[in-house]
């Protein structure tokens, strides 16, 4: 019986509870035995389906879950054999001593010792001794509670593919002996940016992501939120480029309703209904846009949450603030020179100064011969100034190296003369 | 949040610095005012700016009475503005210390902007 068979309130719920239980139980078992917990976690799940099917969901339905996954838990302890081999080395001599009593356990569940968990769990799943598809996998799998067929949706890849993944990484924790902790000092801020970086990859995965499954991309975007929410809650990681991250979720965030239209189609920002964006997102943003300003520091995750508040917050497509757009994308591309982010740089001085400008900036990038959306910026801004022959050249162009349907689509609706 | 608009002055000898740059001093300079607009805009604060042509026509009085150009000897000119949204005046300040203008040994003057 697949978990998802019950209403989505349901399957938030347990993908957001899941996680948070299998970060205060791998904080109780060891990172080494994260397969015990995920076992635990699940049988709580299945259970947890069977009671409430039959008498409806709880009041407090996370109290109710956390209060099955304790008993489980003891239930596992009370096997002898299993405490002696599996937590006692994990654990003090005190706790070690009450382990028949279950109201030790309570302290686990703390809000706050969930919330410490949590972001142990981040840090651990980042290891430098994974790799970044392995750390991506393994934070799906255990914070945010997507199975691995859910996980190889999202990344269109085979079941296969993301189990095999998900066991090396478990191998890896085992044999490299990883540790459940947050690091400190110097070591603590190399590894905040590859947990960024890491949420970053989720955020972008699931919005901008090929797969067609809606729910699930939307479910990748609510996650980077989350954990990106839990980081800068955190005393030792709210630093100034976490808040930038988190106030670029938001503000990209805001913006998921409108984009996408009952048929599942992308709506370009051109076109959507603004009434549409979340304005307590577009508050959040601007929040931690704030917080993020504080200090010298112009991270990449900066500049990108600028941009989104720019395109946010215009009140048409034409009011855009493109002249604020292209200064940010001047900048990131002194911190990555990359052909990218000339592409962006060029269609935002294109709209701020004039489409002449934009095509000048646009032949001035080399590498990338191969890209739709190079050809296709080309082409608006050609059929802005009337020249429509040369308009329809590049988006023939770029419909030759356009791939996904949906964008296809687009292109064809842009060669209307 | 409020709104600011910074006023850039010159004398009339840098705006002549800045008329024989070569086209990589140009860019240099250019650089360096993109770095600092764009440090503004990562906050989300950068509203618009522009830089002015040093010379151009005067116009005065109920007569209408139309000279060339602002100069008058040995007086700042006004250069440029950037308006953005700022907190507070020591904000816009704050803000402002990045200009390149300063470089220049140029003026900043920080004004409000008032609203009806």
């Amino acid at each position: 019986m697949g978990i998802y068979e019950i209403d989505e309130t349901v399957t938030h719920l347990f993908r957001q509870e899941s996680g948070k239980m299998c970060a205060v139980l791998t904080k109780l078992f060891g990172l080494n035995q994260v397969q015990i917990v995920e076992d635990l976690v699940q049988e709580t799940l299945m259970s947890a389906l069977e009671v409430w099917k039959t008498n409806g969901v709880p009041e407090n339905p996370s109290a109710w879950l956390y209060r099955v996954a304790k008993n489980r838990t003891i239930d596992f302890l009370r096997r002898e054999r299993n405490f002696n081999t599996v937590i006692a080395p994990n654990i003090s001599k005190k706790l070690q001593q009450q382990h028949e009593d279950s109201a030790w356990l309570d302290a686990f569940f703390l809000e706050s010792e969930i919330q410490d968990a949590q972001l142990r769990m981040m840090f651990a799943c980042c290891h430098p001794e994974l790799s970044a598809e392995q750390q991506i996998a393994m934070i799906l799998r255990t914070l945010c509670g997507l199975t691995a067929k859910e996980i190889s949706i999202a990344f269109s890849q085979t079941e296969e593919t993301l189990s095999k993944r998900i066991f090396r990484a478990k191998e890896k924790i085992r044999s490299a002996k990883l540790r459940l902790e947050v690091p400190i000092g110097q070591a603590l801020l190399t590894r905040v940016d590859a947990v960024l970086q890491i949420i970053y990859l989720l955020f972008n995965e699931g919005y901008k992501s090929s797969t067609d499954n809606a729910v699930i991309r939307k479910d990748l975007c609510g996650e980077a939120l989350r954990l990106s929410a839990i980081l800068v809650q955190s005393e030792a990681c709210k630093l100034p480029k976490a808040h930038a991250l988190l106030s670029l979720i938001c503000f990209q965030s805001a913006r998921f309703d409108a984009r996408i239209d009952k048929y599942g189609k992308i709506i370009l920002l051109e076109d959507q209904d603004r009434s549409l964006y979340n304005q307590r997102l577009i508050r959040l943003g601007y929040e931690h846009l704030k917080k993020a300003s504080i200090g010298r520091e112009v991270s990449e995750y900066h500049l990108e949450a600028a941009i989104a508040s720019y395109y946010t917050v215009a009140p048409s497509f034409d009011q855009t603030n493109f002249q604020a757009i292209f200064y940010c994308y001047e900048l990131l591309w002194q911190i990555n020179p990359s052909p990218f982010i000339a592409l962006n740089k060029a269609i935002a001085l294109g709209h701020y100064k004039g489409a002449e400008y934009g095509i000048e900036a646009l032949h001035e990038i080399k590498d990338l011969e191969n890209n739709y959306v190079y050809h296709s910026a080309l082409g608006d801004f050609y059929k802005k100034i009337g020249q429509n022959i040369q308009s329809k050249m590049c988006y023939d162009k770029a419909m030759i190296y356009v791939t996904l349907p949906a964008e296809k689509e687009l292109l064809k609706a842009k060669m209307k003369f | 949040m409020d709104k600011y608009m910074l006023v850039f002055h010159n004398v009339p000898q840098v705006e002549e610095v800045y008329g024989s740059m070569s086209p990589e001093e140009m860019e240099a300079e250019l650089a360096k005012w993109g770095s600092w607009i764009g440090g503004i805009a990562a906050q989300g604060k950068f509203i618009s700016s522009d830089a002015l042509e040093p010379s151009g026509k005067t116009i005065k009085g109920s007569k209408k009475v139309i000279t060339d150009g602002p100069f008058i000897e040995g007086k700042e000119l006004v250069s440029g503005y950037l308006l953005m949204h700022a907190d507070s005046i020591e904000e816009a300040i704050e803000l402002s210390y990045g200009c390149p203008i300063y470089d220049h040994e140029g003026t900043v003057e920080v004004r409000k902007i008032q609203v009806y």
